[in-house]
């Protein structure tokens, strides 16, 4: 398969449809992605957001930081009002883009059924889910993707217990056009992403690793610092499936060819969320990252052969 | 040209909802709503009808395709009965604070726990506060009628529209009806062309986060906060009454049927004693009016078609001249009473005569409603020196309890 042209830095458009001075964090990893998002995007969109930092990110009546068409909706139903907003664009024989974009609570917990009800229609939208790794809107709470050991405002002392949910895995069993990871760290490669989803007809989803500094108790100017490492670490993959087959993706597919992965310490030492772990669980979870990668080369081995 | 036939209330429902062009059409299956939905999915699949049907995995999700959907400018409908509308709550709440003109038929059913799949109006009842239009019909003609002139009513005032009707009694039998012409109902609903869409050409946010108070755009306009807009919504509901009589009054002209949108009024010219009930039950008091009429007792009955608004003046100025009001209900408010009868009696406080009020609770989870019960039941009711405290007369009364 030949990869097609990747993003450069250059090759995005000067036109910006994000405004300056929005409401995000100082060091928000969505807003990066929405920036460049939109510029992958372009004009002849139609969001539909559900309670999230992006809410406020686009604005408060009457002002509004964004240039796009918003539909804000209920918390649960994310998938089910694009499917509805799409249902209406065909009626009218537009070929507008319907984007769902929703956190990981919205994704993973209370908007799972109208996701799955979406995927199963398999309808023409294009779904993205920012993961920031816990409700970071209400104040840092659990989510179904927050990790096994991370401290959240309702897994205090002690931190998350349970494993986090795979949701591109969950949404992947649906069997939809497409289903893309990403990371707020790797913009362009994201940029490149949504190029492509663009051009599939179906469901297609992007699941997005996004750095949240107050969440995760991390230095501001480390958003995207730690975010590659969540990659390099092998930690998060960034990866592609398209008609059922996995690709990794250029930042994770280096990575087979390395020796030795950079050790998961150096990702978990750099944020407050992950004091609570002992360095037992670390050596677990950096046994599980292990033997993925294992996995993973004994696959590309046997493909191969 | 009139098209009649004989079918049942979910059929007529779904045909009036081919003709009043419904573009998308999102369900769940429930019962006794589903024959409704079942009939437009099959007119849609067969290319007798033009429309998107999506298949939804609840009615969460279908309320939410038709937000969808009306929010970027398609006429949307939906169906469903009793714990499917309590899962759509919050959805109503959302789809009245929007202000997005849809219509549902609400196939009125009990509502659980213990599981009821048979009629009464607690589920229509329980949702009486969203900020949507409930009206109620009570045989197939209206159904029809009512649906259409709901979509009018919808697109006109901005606020979706709820058309009930009872579960079985209606949807599920057999009675002749009258449909219209396709090309007279285009002619009295047309296209809609919706004022805030969804457009890229011309982006705009919906339903954003406001704040308490009012605030001012980028151009200097002050725009309202969430109670300035929340007052909106109770004003202009309050005139969709008038909305409702100018369109039925069209309807009529057009059609030759209507005249009475807000109550239908049997006997009550000269009644001294009324009856108020919504739905099928008030057709069953035509015979206990009948009767009591045959004894001598001036009774008649009131039949509520437009619930919410409520059309307090209207009905406080009719019941001015009467001795006793009976309201008889298939739901309530718990721990309180009926709450079509406490709607009723705050209507009339401002007004100089307030008649004697009673209160009836009947056929919950589809109990067997008696016409003989109701006509003992109206008769106590009506017979001079009742003794009764106010206590006494202000505690709804049960009919038809078997235990």
């Amino acid at each position: 398969m030949t990869s097609p042209a990747k993003t450069t830095v250059l090759g995005l458009t000067d036109e910006e449809l994000i405004h300056p001075g929005n409401r995000a964090c100082t060091g928000c990893g969505l807003s990066v992605l929405y920036r460049i998002g939109l510029k992958a995007l372009g004009r002849d969109c139609i969001f539909v957001v559900p309670p999230s930092c992006l809410t406020v990110m686009q604005g408060l009546y009457p002002i509004s930081a964004t240039q796009m068409p918003v539909l804000n909706g209920t918390f649960a139903s994310t998938a089910a009002i694009a499917t509805g907003v799409r249902a209406a664009m065909k009626r009218r024989g537009k070929k507008t883009q319907v984007v769902a974009w929703a956190g990981d609570g919205g994704t993973s917990d209370i908007g799972i059924q109208a996701l799955s009800g979406a995927l199963e229609r398999n309808e023409d939208i294009i779904y993205i889910c920012y993961d920031n790794e816990a409700y970071m809107n209400t104040g840092v709470q659990r989510s179904g993707t927050t990790p096994r050991g991370g401290l959240t405002t309702t897994t205090p002392y002690t931190g998350k217990q349970e494993q986090s949910k795979n949701v591109p895995e969950i949404v992947a069993a649906h069997n939809p056009a497409y289903v893309a990871t990403c990371s707020a760290s790797f913009p362009l490669d994201f940029h490149d992403k949504l190029l492509r989803a663009k051009e599939i007809k179906g469901l297609k989803y992007l699941h997005i690793q996004t750095p949240c500094p107050p969440g995760w108790g991390c230095d501001e100017r480390m958003t995207i610092e730690i975010g590659r490492m969540a990659v390099e670490c092998g930690l998060f993959d960034l990866y592609e499936i398209i008609d059922g087959t996995k690709r990794l993706s250029e930042p994770s597919e280096r990575l087979l060819n390395k020796k030795q992965l950079r050790p998961l310490q150096d990702y978990l030492a750099l944020q407050t969320r992950f004091a609570a772990l002992t360095e037992e669980q670390v050596a677990g979870m950096q046994k599980r990252i292990d033997e993925r990668w294992k996995c993973y080369r004994e696959a590309l081995k046997e493909e191969g052969q | 040209m009139n098209h009649k036939m004989i079918e049942s209330g979910n059929v007529a429902a779904a045909l009036a909802v081919r003709l009043a062009g419904a573009e998308v059409i999102a369900a769940y299956p429930i019962t006794p709503q589903t024959p409704l939905t079942e009939k437009l999915s099959q007119m849609i699949t067969r290319g007798e009808m033009d429309a998107e049907y999506v298949a939804v995995e609840s009615e969460h999700s279908a309320l939410a395709v038709c937000i969808g959907a009306a929010s970027a400018g398609s006429r949307s409908f939906t169906a469903t009965s009793s714990n499917g509308l309590l899962y759509m709550s919050e959805q109503l709440h959302w789809a009245a604070g929007a202000r997005l003109p849809m219509v549902m038929c609400v196939v009125n059913r009990g509502v659980g726990a213990p599981w009821s799949v048979w009629n009464d109006h607690q589920d229509a009842i329980s949702q009486r506060d969203a900020g949507w239009i409930q009206v109620f019909a009570k045989d197939h003609q209206e159904i029809v009628d009512m649906t259409l002139k709901a979509f009018r009513l919808a697109e006109l005032t901005h606020i979706p529209v709820m058309v009930n009707y009872d579960g079985y009694y209606l949807s599920h039998t057999y009675m002749p009806f009258e449909l219209p012409d396709a090309a007279d109902v285009k002619a009295f609903l047309p296209p809609y062309e919706y004022l805030h869409t969804l457009d890229p050409e011309r982006p705009e946010s919906l339903n954003t986060v406001t704040l308490p108070d009012a605030r001012h755009d980028v151009n200097g306009v002050k725009r309202g906060g969430y109670m300035d807009i929340r007052h909106n919504l109770h004003e202009e509901m309050r005139l969709a009454m008038e909305v409702w009589e100018e369109i039925d009054a069209d309807f009529q002209r057009r059609f030759g049927r209507g005249g009475a949108p807000i109550f239908d009024l049997y006997q009550c010219d000269d009644a001294e004693f009324v009856v108020v009930a919504m739905g099928t039950l008030a057709n069953q008091f035509r015979d206990v009016v009948d009767r009591l009429r045959h004894e001598g007792i001036k009774a008649g009955v009131l039949s509520l078609q437009m619930y919410r608004p409520f059309p307090s003046s209207h009905i406080a100025n009719l019941l001015q001249s009467a001795k006793g009001v009976m309201v008889f209900e298939k739901g309530l408010s718990y721990g309180n009473q009926g709450a079509l009868f406490a709607d009723l009696k705050s209507a009339l406080y401002p007004f100089p005569a307030r008649p004697t009020l009673h209160n009836f609770i009947t056929g919950l989870g589809g109990r067997e409603i008696r016409t003989e019960d109701l006509y003992q039941a109206v008769k106590t009711s009506c017979e001079p020196g009742n003794q009764s405290s106010p206590e006494q007369t202000d505690t709804p009364q049960w009919i038809g309890l078997q235990l």
